[in-house]
């Protein structure tokens, strides 16, 4: 009963706070409302049993890539009424992908694709492990080449988005931290005995 | 729990009876988390005032002992001022999220066997998540206040956060390495015979206290409230009971940096010697002098070494700490795997 109004209460949250995303007309509110549609994801997998999946999505999503938006909208001077009054003419597309996606998902819903989807849904803690345990054995024994490729990916995208931004301009003095840091007063300072009359310009 | 037992006797359910006892062990955790923090703000000072042969706060009661009650009441009384330009509902927002997620990374934290108020399977992840959610309170903070001052301390509060848990993360992992559990209690339990810390992971405890100190914005590190060039960074704008907020979130995080340093290296409960006086002691105590120990390692900190320059802070965090962290995770794993397999 509770896990149940649970489920509610999190999924209402959970839609209310995706559709004030893209309701919103600050675009900081939009990215905070982001912010607590993935907060309450995180308890929806809680309440699976999944506490990994949950407390990742909060640390990789919310801790970070959320951070990262928050920085380059409030950076960013973008014209917003600009871009709203385009929005209009990609609706026909965007309601397009919406329906395929409603589509799918009553699909998968009804049972029409998979006959009994419901009883292959994998058990968020198998057997004795906890879900930690369960998770890692099936990614690092079962998958681990598909892992290892996906961090290739990853590094190789990183790789990539270094290579595009990265400016060598000729002529740049640049910080040498061993020089600094070996420098001692021997070096940095030159006593001078000046004679009276003799020093100034 | 003790409590469940006693509400089970007065004839109510089991449920009931263990929402109601959770409830009551909650608020007597906050409250003396409360009064502890008054003390420790008020050691901050102290200690600060020492290094620099002052007296500091000694008018308020004996030795100035009440200082940090006196303060509170000053600043619950006081009139919020909202500036015109603000956003309310975010300005608001900010220091109220800072409070709330720094009292709810301490659900988990173990205070003795068994004394625990949440005992999660991946307590460490939590912390780390909670942890992690905290630049919010800064970063909305300093938007919200529509002012330069504030918004350039929010933003340089942010980088430095993000990059800072990126190593706490990796020293993070070796411990469990070590340990074998993300249960925090389980990692206390692992250390029964010999803290982590005169182990090979003594290099991850020195690049755990730095991040400590660069992810909850402590001097060397406190460039998002640089007095001499942001006046108060983020908190610019904020007085009375909002300020209040902000600052006991911090000093709690502060606190929970403590704690977890004495958790992930130096046996959270456990005595540091197996003998009879030691062993007669109870856990907590152990606890909380290590909790104290550390407060007074950080307030040395603030007190004696002077403010990083920001690139400095940030080679740092990237070019420094994250390499050896990540070296440390290889260095790690073939020690317990070499370990266990010669255990075989």
């Amino acid at each position: 009963m509770l896990t149940g109004i649970a489920f509610y209460l999190f999924s209402a949250v959970l839609i209310g706070a995706a559709l004030m995303v893209i309701a919103s007309r600050n675009p900081v509110h939009s990215v905070l409302f982001l912010i607590l549609a993935f907060f309450n994801a995180a308890a929806l997998f809680i309440l699976l049993g999944a506490e990994f999946l949950a407390l990742i999505l909060l640390i990789v999503y919310v801790g970070a890539v959320a951070v990262l938006f928050l920085f380059v909208v409030m950076m960013l001077d973008i014209e917003f009424a600009e871009l709203k009054r385009g929005a209009l003419q990609y609706l026909p597309f965007g309601g397009l992908v919406g329906v395929i996606l409603a589509a799918e998902l009553v699909l998968v819903g009804i049972g029409a694709l998979v006959p009994n989807a419901g009883s292959l849904v994998p058990h968020a803690t198998p057997g004795h492990l906890t879900n930690t345990e369960a998770l890692g054995r099936v990614l690092y024994t079962d998958y681990v080449y598909y892992f290892e490729t996906a961090g290739l990916i990853l590094f190789v995208a990183m790789i990539g988005a270094i290579v595009l931004t990265l400016r060598h301009k000729p002529g740049v003095r640049r910080q040498k931290i061993a020089l600094q840091n070996a420098r001692d007063p021997k070096l940095a300072i030159e006593l001078v005995d000046v004679q009276p009359g003799q020093g100034g310009a | 729990m003790i409590f469940t037992a006693a509400f089970q006797h007065l004839g109510l359910p089991y449920a009931w009876a263990w929402l109601i006892s959770q409830v009551i062990t909650m608020a007597i955790f906050a409250v003396s988390l409360l009064i502890m923090l008054a003390y420790i703000l008020l050691a901050d000072r102290k200690i600060w005032a020492a290094v620099q042969i002052r007296r500091g706060p000694n008018v308020v009661g004996p030795f100035g002992l009440l200082q940090s009650f006196a303060d509170f009441f000053k600043f619950a009384l006081k009139e919020p001022v909202i500036p015109a330009g603000a956003n309310k509902a975010i300005f608001l927002l900010a220091p109220l999220m800072t409070f709330t997620l720094a009292f709810a990374a301490w659900a988990v934290v173990p205070l003795d066997n068994g004394w625990v108020i949440a005992n999660i399977n991946v307590g460490i992840l939590y912390i780390f998540a909670i942890s992690s959610l905290g630049v919010y309170g800064i970063i909305m903070g300093g938007w919200a206040s529509n002012s330069k001052f504030p918004f350039l301390g929010g933003l340089r509060s942010a980088a430095q956060m993000v990059s800072y848990e990126v190593s706490i993360g990796f020293v993070i992992i070796t411990v469990l390495l070590f340990a074998g559990s993300l249960n925090l209690s389980d990692i206390v339990r692992a250390q029964a015979h010999g803290w982590f810390a005169f182990s090979i992971l003594f290099p991850m405890l020195v690049v755990f206290f730095v991040s400590a100190l660069a992810e909850t914005n402590r001097p060397p590190f406190d460039l998002p409230e640089a007095e001499s060039e942001l006046v108060a960074g983020f908190m610019v704008e904020y007085s009375s009971t909002p300020y209040l907020l902000f600052m006991i979130g911090e000093y709690l995080n502060i606190v929970l940096m403590c704690a977890m340093i004495s958790i992930l290296f130096f046996g959270g409960w456990l005595p540091p010697f197996h003998v009879w006086p030691f062993t007669a002691v109870p856990g907590v105590i152990w606890f909380l002098i290590k909790i104290w120990f550390f407060f007074f390692l950080f307030a040395m900190v603030k007190s004696i070494v002077p403010r990083y320059r920001y690139d400095q802070l940030m080679r740092l965090g990237w070019k420094v700490f994250l390499p050896t962290a990540l070296l440390w995770v290889v260095v790690t794993a073939g020690w317990v795997l070499v370990l266990r397999t010669h255990a075989m």
